[in-house]
């Protein structure tokens, strides 16, 4: 039994996901964050069904290149039973994809989520009579706390043996005519596309839809058709048909429901305060610096014991085996690994991604979007791509698949190429653990700076070295909603899985084998021939050189196999503050970690990637250089 | 001169008389709501030259300067 949960952006449905497929995915409170099909085996009353987590899509016309996808999935593959999910507190423009889905003919059940957002805004749904007007059962759910879930996938799963396929609704007279009238002259259809459906995407004319859909020779007369159909309403076929469907939609949802007026709460005061014309941006800036303060706060709390309990681990084994026979090499490697995790990147890691998730949660991205929409515009972007940049202060993976919310490949490959230069966890770690450790928050702070006015400077270069400026962005606000507990913890477990299960480990095996060049003596060989630049231009200590191999593995690696090459983590005794800030500015622009590259291969090809590299070692050495040198002549003159 | 979105008074509501530009531009609205004959209300406009906030059917939707002007509205 294959089961595809559908639904417009925000509607939960990855929520739902999440509560039956066992966290096994990242729920996410923007449009478009389910970026890959997920999909998850689960035995639900001893039955094995495949469960895929489609992207949210308004419409299944939609020209965006993410819900486009899902359309396309419908259409070439076999689903048993639709589970569409609609956010009960917007019946009325949920209803629209309702009825674009009615149309394929599929077996299919109604999960009415957000039940408890639609009670606070003192809305009534007859359930019965909504059930009646569609022909399909209509489940309430309150996902968020899995209220109501058990009963939706029992029912749909009892709909998916029966093969109860739904009645489609009909559109207004003129319309159904239209329709009849193609029918006759369609060719077999799709096989995830009725041919009610396929009739429809003539009328609204879907690129593509018409061409070889029809007969031989009747293609002219379709055509035809939709010019009547045109000329009866005045309006492009597109407009007719979407509109009819809207007017439906919203009788439906004036028959069974009943919505009071509403006067503004709270939320939408606090709301209207964060989105503040004049205010919004001070606040924005604000949380943001509450964000870093908390991460820092929290993570030097934790940092400083740690580390000074595992260096003085470090010596005693040291005493034990020493770092000079083999053994001893390999137990220190992978003691310096596991502290460097569990030590320094642990403290700073876990409590940013609680507060990334939490914000995330709560909705404020789009606002973030919508109030930096006009600054962003005179770099030549808009505000959607605030959402990749901002996602980019957790990983750099995630904000570059998240570039396929814009529409544009010109935005894209600018806001990918951007968003590789935010300084994700992993980097803010290098940031925090070398510079804010050892030279103070305010120094951290200053190099957080330059690297933001890297990422503006370079993006007005690219602005301007491009056309074809971008039309601007529609973007829907979701409510403000308190974050849920559970979501947060599902999505900072996801970001953090991956740290336990793929980069902790990496970080002790490559601990262990630079441990093991060392007293091999490959080391040299490779410190020697990176020295031009390590030694010539940033100004390091020769043995820095293998540690920036590692970091194009994982970021984090580049610090602890720093303090691993130097043989102390107590840097302060072998670096000066120029070659720290020299450093950890390097380790965070040169080129993006490997998985990162991956994942901008996908997006924006290799060739595109191979740019990406390219401009990030060059701004990485030149930033690096102009670093170590104003700190230089500075630092001491600036201390008391 | 005709009434856009762009400049549109914020607080009451306006009709939707058309939407200008090319398939891709008017299915993208249509999806949200913004198809001509929609009333719908301006809540505020961004900082900085930012998108127009609307609200339809209960949604709000921020609309790129841009975009906005390319919305027309029954005077």
């Amino acid at each position: 039994m294959r089961l595809a949960l559908l639904g417009q952006p925000n509607c939960g449905k990855s929520t739902i996901f999440n509560a039956v497929a066992g966290y096994r995915s990242a729920t996410a409170n923007f449009p478009g964050t389910s970026l890959s099909f997920l999909s998850s085996k689960v035995l639900i009353e001893g039955q094995a069904v495949e469960i895929i987590d489609l992207p949210g899509a308004y419409s299944l016309l939609s020209q965006e290149e993410i819900q486009s996808r899902t359309a396309q999935f419908l259409e070439e593959q076999e689903v048993d039973v639709f589970v569409n999910v609609v956010d009960a507190s917007r019946l009325g423009r949920s209803l629209e994809l309702t009825l674009q889905l009615l149309d394929l003919g599929r077996p299919m059940v109604l999960a009415l989520n957000m039940m408890d957002e639609a009670q606070r805004k003192g809305i009534e749904i007859d359930l019965a009579q909504l059930s009646g007007e569609l022909g399909i059962p209509v489940i309430p759910t309150i996902a968020h706390h899995g209220v109501g879930l058990s009963e939706l996938f029992s029912t749909a799963l009892k709909i998916g043996h029966d093969k109860t396929a739904p009645i489609p609704r009909p559109l207004d007279n003129e319309i159904e005519q239209s329709v009849s009238h193609i029918l006759p002259m369609l060719k077999a259809c799709p096989c995830g596309r009725s041919c009610r459906a396929q009739a429809l995407m003539i009328l609204e004319r879907a690129p593509g839809a018409l061409q070889g859909a029809t007969r031989p020779g009747s293609e002219s007369e379709a055509e035809e058709t939709v010019r009547r159909l045109e000329k009866l309403h005045g309006w492009p076929g597109d407009q007719v048909v979407s509109g009819a469907r809207h007017a439906l939609a919203h009788l439906i949802e004036d028959k069974v429901s009943r919505r009071p007026q509403a006067k503004p709460s709270r939320r939408e005061r606090l709301d209207q305060a964060l989105m503040h014309p004049v205010l919004g941006i001070p606040i924005l800036f604000g949380i943001l610096a509450l964000l870093f303060f908390f991460v820092f706060g929290v993570g030097k709390h934790f940092e400083g014991s740690l580390s000074a309990f595992f260096e003085a681990l470090a010596s005693r084994v040291a005493s034990w085996a020493p770092p000079d026979t083999p053994a001893g090499a390999i137990l220190k490697g992978a003691l310096t690994g596991f502290s460097g995790g569990l030590g320094i990147v642990l403290p700073f890691l876990l409590p940013f991604l609680v507060a990334l998730a939490a914000l995330e949660d709560t909705g404020y991205l789009p606002r973030m979007a919508y109030l930096l929409d006009g600054l962003m515009h005179r770099f030549g972007l808009h505000g959607k791509s605030v959402v990749p940049l901002m996602l980019g202060f957790g990983c750099s993976v995630p904000a570059v698949m998240a570039t396929r919310i814009l529409e544009n490949p010109r935005d894209r490959r600018i806001t990918a190429t951007l968003s590789v230069l935010v300084p994700c966890s992993a980097r803010t770690t290098v940031i925090l653990g070398l510079v804010g450790a050892l030279l103070g928050f305010g120094t951290a702070l200053i190099v957080f700076a330059v690297n933001l006015a890297v990422i503006l400077l370079l993006g007005i270069f690219m602005q301007h070295s491009t056309e074809n400026r971008p039309l601007g962005m529609v973007l829907e606000v979701p409510d403000l909603r308190l974050p849920s507990a559970r979501a947060v913890a599902a999505r900072t477990w996801v970001a953090l899985r991956e740290f336990l299960v793929v980069a902790w480990p990496a970080l002790i095996a490559s601990s262990v084998v630079l441990g093991l060049l060392e007293i091999s003596r490959l080391d040299a060989q490779v410190n020697s021939l990176l020295a031009p630049v390590t030694v010539t231009i940033l100004g390091l200590p020769m043995a820095v050189g293998l540690t920036l191999v590692f970091g194009v593995m994982r970021k984090e690696l580049a610090l602890m196999m720093l303090i691993q090459a130097l043989g102390t983590s107590d840097l302060r005794r072998v670096l000066t503050p120029a070659q720290m800030i020299s450093f950890a500015l390097f380790t965070t622009f040169y080129v993006p970690c490997i998985a990162t590259l991956a994942a901008l291969w996908k997006e924006i090809g290799w060739k595109e990637t191979a740019r990406v590299v390219g401009i990030t070692v060059a701004v990485a050495l030149v930033v690096a250089w102009l670093g170590r040198v104003v700190t230089g002549l500075f630092w001491n003159s600036l201390q008391p | 001169m005709e009434k856009t979105l762009e400049r549109a008074d914020t607080g009451i509501a306006l009709r939707v008389a058309e939407v200008q530009g090319g398939h891709e531009i008017r299915s993208r609205l249509a999806t949200l709501g913004v198809r001509p004959g929609t009333v719908l209300q301006v809540v505020v406009r961004g900082p900085l030259g930012g998108p127009v906030l609307v609200e339809v059917d209960g949604t709000r939707l921020a609309i790129g300067r841009g975009l906005a002007r390319k919305v027309l509205l029954e005077p």
